[in-house]
């Protein structure tokens, strides 16, 4: 043992937990494991919903909990708890142990002891001082909920915010140790516009990262006026003919549909799984050359920005994509472990009771030097895709897209909105099909899930041309 | 602490922050589960879990409420300080009280609870089974999506009022995913999920028999033509979209406006007269089943659609008293408390005269679109205006033959698809969702590739 006295028997946060940590990993070790990490959080959550002219639901929520993941080779325990004492430690590292059957495994790795922390947390503290009041909150959704009721076709308005404060200490037996403060806010509008057999709904999503200043700062009446054109254009809408079409995705949340369709693909859980088509396609083209695609966990105050990830590491600039060449995996320790390919600092989940998976950040389409106008100009019959809304992929690559607010291209013009239209494909064999991009880049909050839960990401894009694509319509 | 330890803990600390009244749910869960990867352990996972939702009402009557997984002493007076400090922002417009059914008994099923099996057997029985699987057909390449689980917990409902209940459960659960892939061909891949109190309740052959002819029939694969087509409805994919549209039955979401159904809809004629639905949490094939809902209110069987109309909506405590009924059990534990289905059950109601019984999904030999399973329901799905646009997995039945039909979407209306509903077969089967027998639809849009 590094330290002969163990100075508490229970983490607390704000304290340092050096000797507790180091107690545990050791014990780890000792027991047989190849590698001990332990991640621990202390989370402070408030949301606030307002609908028409009220407030309706102030939700704040906290608690804490621990993870700890033992590597045995390739394979890997993982064991959650909310119980930060020594003893409920020791006693998830024991159960990880035992459910990896190597008790009693003769070969021991070193642990050398923990480093000294990294504390990236020191500057972060004051955050919880500085976010907005529940009173401040609330007043400003409802000024905004307000603002969307322009005319009496609005039936439904709301807005939403939340924020979540997570407290991180991070530990593991390559000596890793760690602590940081994450912020993350969001706001939301959202409504409904109905006229006699007519209905269309109109939503729009704003957030930061680590900025506590960032919610006052939000302009509500832009965003109020945009959810309220979207819906009023959409309201009387005839459905889309479906068919094979070339389209322009919008930049922004059009970023999506990379994420879905292809960022999934670049990440190590795929090959691991054995579900990437582009699993032995490093250094090879699987875009088109105007394509050049970016993952990073560093651009300020985005969503998808981190100081540090789940597992220790701090965030690099990956160029997944470069000129239509595939460069990198998107990777985590385990994905290291299992697929060679290094860790990027994307090491990700949802909160304790996950284990981290290797999962993107900001992730985007660089911009090209194409106005939107050119895109649009190119196409004599197709599709606009202004909003996107949500969408899937299955086990197989198939993606599936629903298009929130639509308008036909003819002849290069942009003319009628058109709804119910859904963008179907395969990534290999859309990817090359981006022949144009635009010089218009920017990025929109989201968030993901996936394998360790749902974590706050960036999708972007500027305008992109897909030269076919399926459109499903009625 | 346990559930009476709590209750007591929070009562002792409500009454020195002058708290009078308040109400709390928590749960308290073990779970167990192993993944494996070419029949190497893969992740092992446990976790302990813990959490407490409180609601207290403040002296002007408003409800705060806080979360937290720290059930400590001094986490149950933070939480109840912070409820406290919500409720000066309760909602002003909708009060929330008791449900007046809190202190009614419950029906608790026969005690099905199993003992855990361990991580070693769970792992050797899903090692066992990706084996089977893999040499189920030579095209399985892989089974990349696989997992065995067991869950053993303990809800908890109690209230200042003396109101008190909870039970415990155990819940186990299989999937496998299987991937085919054969030269020259796109991989294909299709899976099952199997439900049990307990490890050994789950027939993990039977899941290995449906994951491996699943992919194997998704083998043969052709695009369809954009078109509209006759559409077979299996039981899942039928319960998928109930589901999907379950707001036009939530009183909450009538309140919201974001349900296609209104105050006034009781009675509405929405299907045919053969059909009924109902919301039966408490069906003896649920195994998810709860005897209480998030507000303490017995859950119960309540008839959706009777002979082709709108019969009831599923109700809050709050939602009931303001459309002047009883809560139905189907509420969450929140803020603003949510409302949900728990178990669909559709069947064939007694007035079936006008179906066309000929339409049968094992006899019939003219052209139609088997619908097996839909997907991307988040994306595809638009409740409040009541269209959909799916992904789905299915097979296209012409000239005799079944042929798979790859990377196609069913788009229409919910209204529309109700309205021609031609045959409801007359077997029903049970899915991990409910329970539904094959239901026909005439005339949906199918986008293909073709």
């Amino acid at each position: 043992m590094l330290s002969s006295q163990i100075k508490s028997n229970e983490i607390v946060f704000g304290s340092c937990n050096k000797d507790l940590l180091e107690e545990i990993i050791f014990y780890g070790i000792g027991l047989g494991a190849d590698f001990v990490e332990i991640f621990i959080e202390n989370t402070d959550n408030t949301s606030v919903l307002a609908e028409d002219d009220f407030i309706t639901s102030v939700s704040p929520s906290f608690g804490r909990g621990a993870g700890i993941r033992i590597f045995k080779e390739k394979k890997d325990g993982f064991v959650s708890t909310n119980d930060l004492t020594k003893h409920g430690l020791m006693r998830s590292v024991s159960q990880a142990i035992e459910m990896l059957d190597i008790m009693g495994n003769k070969k021991r790795e070193v642990f050398n002891g923990l480093k000294k922390n990294r504390d990236y947390s020191l500057s972060k503290k004051k955050w919880i001082n500085e976010v907005p009041s529940i009173h401040e909150i609330s007043e400003k959704l409802l000024v905004s909920t307000k603002s969307l009721k322009k005319n009496n076709k609005i039936i439904t308005r709301k807005g939403s915010y939340s924020r979540n404060l997570q407290e991180v200490i991070i530990a593991s037996s390559d000596g890793t140790y760690v602590s940081d403060i994450r912020l993350h806010q969001t706001v939301g509008l959202n409504v409904i516009a109905s006229d006699a057999q007519y209905r269309s709904s109109g939503s729009r999503r704003f957030g930061s990262s680590g900025m506590p200043n960032e919610f006052r700062l939000w302009d509500h009446e832009k965003a109020a006026n945009d959810v309220f054109e979207s819906s009023m254009n959409m309201l009387y809408a005839d459905y889309v003919d479906a068919g094979q079409m070339p389209v322009v995705l919008s930049n922004k949340f059009g970023g999506v549909i990379f994420h879905e369709a292809c960022g999934h693909l670049l990440e190590t859980t795929q090959i691991e799984r054995g579900t990437t088509p582009f699993e032995n396609k490093l250094n090879e083209k699987i875009a088109h050359e105007s394509v050049t695609a970016i993952d990073e966990g560093i651009s300020e105050g985005s969503f998808g920005s981190l100081s540090v990830d789940d597992e220790g590491m701090e965030p690099e600039k990956s160029v997944l994509i470069k000129d239509g060449i595939l460069k990198k995996f998107i990777s985590d320790r385990a994905g290291e472990l299992r697929t060679g390919h290094k860790r990027t600092g994307s090491g990700r989940r949802q909160n304790y009771s996950f284990a981290a998976a290797s999962r993107m950040r900001n992730t985007y389409i660089a911009q090209g030097e194409h106005s939107k106008e050119d895109l649009i100009n190119s196409i004599s019959d197709g599709l606009y895709c202004k909003s996107m809304g949500g969408g899937s992929v299955g086990a197989t690559g198939q993606f599936n897209f629903a298009v929130e607010e639509g308008y036909l291209i003819k002849n290069g013009k942009l003319t009628t909105p058109v709804k119910g239209a859904t963008l179907i494909g395969e990534a290999k064999e859309v990817m090359p099909k981006i022949s144009m991009c635009g010089n218009d880049l920017e990025l929109a909050p989201g968030f993901c899930g996936s394998i360790s839960g749902s974590v706050n990401v960036t999708v972007g894009q500027p305008h992109i041309k897909v030269d076919s694509i399926t459109v499903g319509g009625r | 602490m346990n559930s009476r330890e709590i209750t007591t803990q929070i009562s002792r600390a409500a009454d020195i922050l002058n708290l009078k009244k308040w109400d709390y749910g928590a749960s308290f869960s073990n779970d167990y589960s192993v993944q494996v990867d070419k029949g190497e352990a893969k992740q092992l996972k446990a976790s302990q879990k813990q959490i407490l939702t409180l609601r207290v009402w403040n002296e002007s009557n408003l409800v705060g409420i806080t979360t937290t997984s720290d059930i400590s002493e001094s986490g149950i007076k933070k939480a109840l300080n912070q409820a406290n400090i919500a409720s000066d922002f309760g909602n002003k417009n909708e009060r929330t009280e008791f449900s007046p059914l809190a202190k009614d008994p419950i029906v608790v099923k026969d005690a099905k609870k199993r003992n855990p099996v361990g991580i070693k057997k769970l792992l050797t029985l899903l090692r066992e089974a990706e084996v089977k699987l893999l040499e189920s057909h030579e095209s399985i390449k892989s089974v990349p999506y696989n997992g065995l689980s067991e869950s053993f917990y303990e809800r908890v409902y109690a209230n200042s009022d003396g109101a008190f209940r909870s039970y415990t459960k155990s819940q186990a659960a299989l999937y496998l995913y299987a991937r085919a892939e054969e030269k020259n061909k796109k991989p294909r891949s299709s899976g099952s999920v199997k439900l049990g109190y307990g490890v050994e309740d789950i027939d993990i052959e039977s899941c290995i028999k449906d994951a491996s002819n699943k992919t194997i029939s998704h083998l043969n694969y052709s695009s369809i033509k954009t078109d509209k087509y006759l559409i077979c409805f299996s039981p899942e994919s039928f319960l998928t979209i109930i589901n999907a549209f379950s707001s036009m039955f939530n009183a909450r979401s009538i309140l919201d406006g974001v349900s296609l159904s209104n105050k006034n809809s009781i009675g509405e004629k929405l299907t045919t007269e053969a059909l009924n639905i109902y919301d039966d949490g408490l069906h003896e094939k649920n195994v998810s089943s709860s005897p209480f809902d998030g507000e303490g209110t017995p859950t119960k069987k309540l008839c959706l659609i009777k002979k082709g109309r709108i019969a009831n909506f599923i109700h809050s405590e709050s939602t009931a008293r303001i459309f002047k009924t009883t809560p139905t059990g189907h509420a969450g534990l929140g803020s603003k408390v949510s409302v949900t289905p728990d178990w669909i059950v559709v069947e064939k109601s007694d007035e079936n005269y006008d179906l066309k019984t000929l339409l049968d999904h094992s006899t019939y030999e003219g052209e139609f679109v088997y619908i097996e399973e839909l997907n991307a329901i988040h994306a595809g799905v638009r409740a409040s205006q009541g269209s959909f646009s799916l992904p789905f997995d299915g097979w296209l039945y012409k000239n005799g033959k079944k042929i798979s039909i790859d990377s196609a979407t069913v788009a229409g209306d919910i209204k529309y698809l109700l309205k021609n509903i031609v045959n409801i077969e007359s077997i029903q089967e049970v899915t991990t969702s409910g329970i539904s027998p094959h239901i026909w639809v005439d005339e949906l849009s199918i986008t293909g590739d073709a």
